[in-house]
């Protein structure tokens, strides 16, 4: 079905649409992949502290999106509801690790990841009850009218996603390398023993890393929710490609996870455009195995001891 | 000794109810019921429990059916076609209900046909799916229109536009797979070609590539886009971010309010088919579903503080049908109320005006579905 269309599109089309058509596509896999980039550094900040995959990490993204959407629904501005939503998602994130990872912290990684996907399911059947089961729409931050560029189109929105996300990985280069604590999370995904001999209270560095993810989470959700809309359940897809872009970049790798991020959001908006809007849920997926194949450590994976 | 005699005495009061409730149920008419009221098809099966329960009460109210109380029995089987399957045999072969109202998804209901034909007791669906009453299946019936209906009625307007050429997007859910097929089926009858033929998954965030697409392709009239839920919103929203011109159609799957308030501005002058129920006061008063539409809106509404939806339409006609049938028949005896259902005539419901045959266990024509337009983020009716 797919495979005689970009036969006809390369033959059909002078290279101007053409050129408008790959800009198209490419801003859309930027936007939607930045999202992607935001939850996949989530789990790799978690993942550095404790080895732990947090699968409630799609959780946060939903209650990003859904706190801001009740918080303005009861009347309040949105820079106020957003920064609620935040607070709301990161006092959930050092919650569940307060009562749910804490208590078991002598117990397996694989129990811990268990712990999370439990927990997961749990914020979900909150949220449904809660907020409902409908889907919701965000305004968007600063209008609807789209940017025309080279023959493409532009949501002001997505301009915001990018523009928050480059915001926050700058943000968070800066924590990593300047601040006492992004220090100690360093030390502590380097070698964690090693750390705790040094004098750092390694529990208190998961407890800041759940705190911290559950704030990347809560962001992208916010971001994208005016562009793809949001519900009680919209963690789980979203959780999950954060987790292949995880993956992709090299599981605990931030700079792994951001190209990552991108790369399937790119990935998937080309196959869609070019190969068959059909298979492009699957491209993502055979890409993961061919690099779990061939490079098991993912693009940015190997480098041991410099992750994060 | 106080605390055994407690326990003894809990448990002889559990018997003595479940003693009495058979004894109890056993006067009243019992009609069975599984429903999708929770997980990804709640917003359909939640106003279908609602409604079954809102006209159950109201008719033991009345006095109840031959002058029996009538009880519903209900399971919610959240989606699942195998706990629907459960479920309808815990209706057969322990509730012994007289006939079953439900099936919120085509799945859940094909999951119950083999077993209600072997039960022999009628079974009233209210899903979408064109294969529950094709080939006819002696015990089964349905309330909604059919995706095929949708789709006819699309084309047929798109044909009075003088639209030949366009693109299908549909959803590859079961709904949208099965749209998708019934409008390829449709369209050359009415003279239509499809020239571009795309999908996206139900749970897609970005159609943007695919509307490039179909923007980028020569000739397309119009473009016709067959899913429900948020998928058609952000298609909605999509298509006005890369300002395509062409008209947007929508099926039956988005005709609720919440697909308006999603899709914000950018639904303006998007065209749907759907039941009437939708501009129920905006229909002119010599309209046959009028007064029906009316009065369930009024009901549902303040029974439940919350905008009626086309899918309690659904089981309101189920409902009505089942009570017209009992009625007809004198009795609950399965082939007897499975006969004054197919002999219903001329019934005017409130998803359309219901004429059943042995041919057509739906009975309901084109004119059961209405072409809308919205605008000014209302909806307005176009003859």
């Amino acid at each position: 079905m797919g495979a005689g269309r970009p036969l006809l599109v390369i033959t059909a089309g002078c290279s101007g649409i053409m050129f408008a058509e790959f800009l198209q596509y490419l801003f859309s896999g930027m936007t939607i992949g930045a999202t992607y980039a935001l939850v996949g550094l989530g789990f790799a900040i978690i993942y550095n502290a404790s080895h732990v995959i947090n699968f409630a990490q799609g959780e946060f993204v939903m209650i990003g999106g859904m706190a801001t959407v009740f918080l303005i629904h009861i009347g309040l501005p949105l820079p106020v509801a957003i920064l609620g939503a935040v607070a709301l998602a990161v006092v959930t994130g050092l919650a569940l690790e307060k009562l749910a990872v804490e208590p078991a912290r002598n117990a397996d990684v694989v129990t811990l990841i268990i712990i999370t996907i439990g927990a997961s399911i749990f914020l979900r059947g909150l949220a449904q009850v809660l907020w409902g089961k409908e889907f919701f729409a965000l305004p968007a931050f600063s209008g609807n009218d789209p940017i025309h560029l080279g023959g493409a189109t532009l949501l002001p929105q997505s301009l915001w996603v990018l523009g928050i996300t480059l915001a926050i990985v700058v943000a968070l280069a800066w924590f990593f390398k300047y601040t006492l604590i992004g220090k100690a999370i360093l030390a502590t995904a380097c070698n964690a023993d090693a750390a705790k001999m040094m004098g750092i209270n390694t529990q208190f560095i998961l407890f800041i890393s759940f705190g911290l993810s559950a704030l990347l989470g809560a962001v992208a959700g916010i971001i994208v929710a005016p562009i793809t809309l949001t519900s009680y359940d919209v963690g789980i897809m979203l959780g999950l490609k954060g987790f292949v872009a995880a993956v992709l970049g090299g599981l605990g790798s931030a700079v792994g996870a951001i190209v990552g991020g991108l790369l399937l959001g790119i990935i998937e908006a080309m196959a869609a455009g070019y190969i068959s809007s059909d298979y492009k849920d699957a491209v993502p997926f055979v890409i993961i195995l061919l690099i779990l194949f061939f490079l098991p450590s993912g693009l940015f994976g190997a480098r041991g001891t410099e992750r994060v | 000794m106080l605390k055994s005699l407690f326990t003894r005495g809990a448990m002889l009061a559990v018997c003595a109810v479940s003693l009495l409730s058979p004894a109890l149920a056993d006067d009243a008419i019992k009609i069975g019921s599984f429903l999708s009221a929770t997980g990804p098809a709640s917003f359909l099966g939640d106003p279908e429990l609602k409604t079954l329960q809102l006209y159950i009460d109201k008719l033991n109210a009345e006095g109840g059916l031959l002058g029996k109380k009538v009880e519903l029995i209900h399971y919610d089987d959240a989606g699942d076609a195998e706990k629907a399957r459960t479920f309808v045999k815990r209706l057969l072969d322990n509730d012994k209900v007289s006939l079953i109202i439900g099936g919120t998804t085509t799945g859940t209901t094909m999951a119950a046909i083999p077993l209600v034909e072997r039960a022999k007791i009628p079974f009233i669906s209210l899903a979408g799916g064109i294969d529950i009453i094709d080939p006819v299946k002696k015990w089964v019936f349905k309330t909604p229109q059919t995706d095929r209906m949708a789709a006819a009625k699309i084309m047929e307007d798109m044909k009075k536009r003088g639209y030949t050429k366009i693109a299908l997007l549909s959803e590859t859910s079961g709904f949208g797979r099965s749209g998708r097929e019934q409008t390829l089926k449709v369209a050359p009858e009415y003279g239509i070609d499809i020239v571009l033929d795309e999908t996206y998954g139900p749970k897609d965030t970005d159609m943007t590539a695919q509307l490039t697409k179909i923007k980028n392709t020569e000739g397309v009239q119009a473009v016709f886009v067959f899913g429900f839920g948020q998928g058609p919103a952000i298609v909605t929203k999509n298509y006005a971010q890369l300002g395509i011109t062409l008209p947007l159609y929508q099926s039956h799957g988005v005709a609720s309010n919440s697909y308006i308030d999603l899709a914000g501005d950018a639904a303006q002058g998007v065209l749907i088919s759907a039941s009437a129920l939708l501009i129920t006061d905006d229909l002119p008063a010599d309209d046959v579903q009028k007064t029906v539409l009316v009065n369930y809106k009024k009901d549902y509404e303040t029974a439940f503080k919350a905008p009626v939806s086309t899918f309690g339409a659904y089981a309101y006609d189920g409902l009505m049908l089942a009570v017209n049938a009992i009625k007809k028949a004198g009795s609950t005896d399965p082939s007897k109320v499975r006969d004054a259902i197919e002999q219903t005539e001329g019934y005017v419901g409130a998803t359309g005006v219901v004429n059943m045959s042995p041919k057509d266990h739906m009975g309901l024509d084109l004119t059961a579905f209405r072409i809308l337009e919205i605008k000014d983020g209302g909806w307005v009716l176009i003859q």
